[in-house]
């Protein structure tokens, strides 16, 4: 039998035909892309948490627990597809496929597998129209963003962002078993808040994007033009992120915060914009992009917060009286 | 010049084996955790109920 046993540089050993993996559940764990499924997570929690109506705290724990697997599953859908090009990344190549811990047919299986098993208990357990919702996000994902956009337009990440941006709206419906213009509100947030993240990104990692022809903003239409466009959309996101108070579904609490967080995001934008397009350290853009991360948990935390502390208030009254 | 760079083959069927037990397990685990959630989720969508339907 030992004359038949081999393995490749990669790790695999291979017995004859076929190779015998040395995968570990961490690596395929790599694979869901956990600090994304954070906040997917945690915007989803939000839109269940303030829909208006009740879901059994049992059913609501499961629908977070499909929607972070079905992230998890586009996470690892994407892996798959875009192997070739994380090879070359420096951010991407330490990634569980091109350092050839896990085969793309298997990161294909566990990732379709996933997918199947979030969309279905979600519907069964839960309801329908979320399960739907989830199935589209990860179509959107995995075929409309990582298969065609991202490597044909320097649009792709603004449209691309609609498939971050469900997960409050998946927990809303979750909840109400209906897409509402609240729903859509807070949907509107993530997707304008997408371009000016990534972006940020893209214009200190666009040697990185360019070297493998993605066609990030900065690598096709240069940096300023790519400055000026995160200053407008981030015009824009900071009055969409106040929508949810002036709306009536947020209260005051989410007001305040919203509006600082919203300047801050401005402020930060005008850093970025004002900075040199040819500025090697790029660090008001390093600053934009980290702030960005904070700005939406800040936003979707305190919507959380308020929705959830008179219960909790509640409860402790209770339990001290 | 015999300088080995990679791991022998001793040691790599080692490392195929403990990597095979650890996804074992971690299956087992998430099908365990299925079935819990399925059971948890019936007491929490029919309640009672479960036992009252036309036979």
């Amino acid at each position: 039998m030992a004359e038949m046993t081999g393995h490749s540089a990669t790790g695999r050993v291979t017995k004859g035909e076929a190779a015998v993996s040395t995968a570990l559940p961490s690596d395929y764990f790599e694979l869901l892309k956990p600090r994304v499924m954070t906040l997917v997570v945690f915007t989803a929690i939000a839109g269940l948490v303030i829909a208006p109506g009740h879901l059994h705290p049992v059913l609501a724990l499961i629908a977070i627990l499909c929607i972070a697997v079905g992230a998890g599953a586009s996470g690892a859908l994407n892996m798959w597809y875009d192997a070739d090009i994380d090879a070359v990344m420096t951010r991407t190549r330490s990634r569980p496929i091109p350092s050839g811990r896990v085969t793309r047919d298997e990161a294909l299986a566990f990732g379709l597998t996933l997918a199947f098993f979030a969309v279905f208990v979600l519907g069964f357990l839960v309801n329908w129209l979320s399960a739907g919702l989830l199935a589209f996000t990860i179509f959107f994902y995995a075929v409309i963003y990582s298969m065609w956009l991202k490597r044909s337009t320097p649009q792709n990440i603004v449209i691309g962002g609609a498939a971050g941006a469900f997960p409050p709206m998946i927990g809303w419906a979750a909840v109400t078993g209906t897409v509402t213009l609240e729903s859509l509100v807070l949907f509107a947030i993530i997707f304008i808040w997408t371009p000016p993240h990534f972006w940020a990104l893209a214009l200190f990692k666009s040697g990185d994007y360019e070297k493998v022809g993605v066609p990030m903003m900065p690598n096709v239409a240069g940096n300023r033009s790519t400055q000026n466009q995160i200053l407008a959309y981030s015009l824009v996101l900071a009055p969409v992120g106040v929508l949810p108070w002036l709306m009536g579904f947020a209260g005051t609490a989410y007001g305040v915060v919203s509006i600082a967080a919203g300047l801050g995001f401005v402020w930060l934008a005008l850093r970025c914009w004002q900075m040199p397009s040819d500025d090697k350290a790029m660090l008001p853009a390093k600053k934009l992009f980290a702030y960005s991360i904070l700005y939406l948990f800040v936003l979707f935390g305190a919507l959380i917060l308020e929705a959830a502390l008179p219960g909790l208030a509640a409860l402790v009254m209770g339990v001290a009286s | 010049m015999s300088a080995e760079t990679g791991p022998s083959e001793a040691e790599l069927e080692e490392r195929r084996r403990k990597a095979q037990r650890a996804r074992s397990v971690a299956i087992g685990l998430a099908l365990a955790a299925f079935v819990i959630i399925l059971y948890v989720a019936t007491w929490a969508k029919l309640g009672a109920g479960v036992l009252m339907r036309d036979l």
